[in-house]
């Protein structure tokens, strides 16, 4: 499983997101400060889930974090992240 | 993380306004995340204490842990977590980041308001 496979994985379980999607973009960064030469060091994900109802945007990056836990630490150099509750992302999707 | 760490985590982001803990200086920034934060705090003028924590070990885990967060730049107001690189671009984008600076007496560009 590849490490993008894995990360879906874990927030799929964590959140139950009724909108999710992880991209990699390590080849974007490739020769950059970060490029640990794996191809998976660098990442973006939006999460819609309405388990971030009522937490502010750190809380709700903590969570992500939290969950990800050594992948923070060991794997990911860097995660871009959107976080939205299902009406936020309803409202932006509407807007479209 | 050390008590010294803490400490002196504590004292940087109490003895200034605006603190950016980042890789990198103001000048050269050595990450894109990083360099976006500043470029958003240069277009609200405001003044700000970068601390580069390429060179120092333990500051760069201190920090950190001291957040609960695992990633660098971290931008404190006035001795609060504001966010890392997303969040300051999202409430740059929608405002909030401005209505937080002046909310804290801080004076930003008229322009960026």
């Amino acid at each position: 499983m590849s490490v993008q496979q894995e990360i879906e994985e874990i927030l799929q379980k964590r959140f139950n997101p009724s909108f999710l999607k992880v991209t990699n973009d390590s080849h974007k960064h490739r020769g950059h400060a970060g490029d640990n030469g794996t191809g998976s060091s660098h990442f973006s994900a939006l999460v819609v889930s309405d388990e971030f109802e009522g937490l502010n945007l750190v809380k709700r990056q903590q969570e992500v974090y939290k969950a990800l836990g050594d992948y923070m630490k060991d794997i990911i150099h860097a995660l871009a992240l959107k976080t939205m509750t299902d009406l936020e992302y309803n409202k932006i999707k509407n807007a479209l | 993380m050390s008590d010294i760490v803490s400490e002196q985590i504590k004292k940087q982001i109490t003895e200034n306004d605006i603190v950016l803990y980042m890789k990198g200086t103001a000048v050269f920034p050595q990450c894109g995340f990083s360099a976006s934060v500043i470029q958003i705090l240069d277009l609200l003028g405001v003044e700000y204490k970068d601390i580069d924590i390429l060179p120092e070990p333990e500051l760069r885990e201190g920090i950190k842990a001291f957040t609960e967060w695992p990633t660098i730049p971290q931008l404190y107001v006035k001795g609060e977590f504001v966010g890392g690189c997303d969040i300051i671009r999202e409430m740059y984008q929608n405002g909030e980041l401005q209505t937080l600076m002046q909310d804290n007496g801080i004076k930003i560009n008229v322009d960026a308001a």
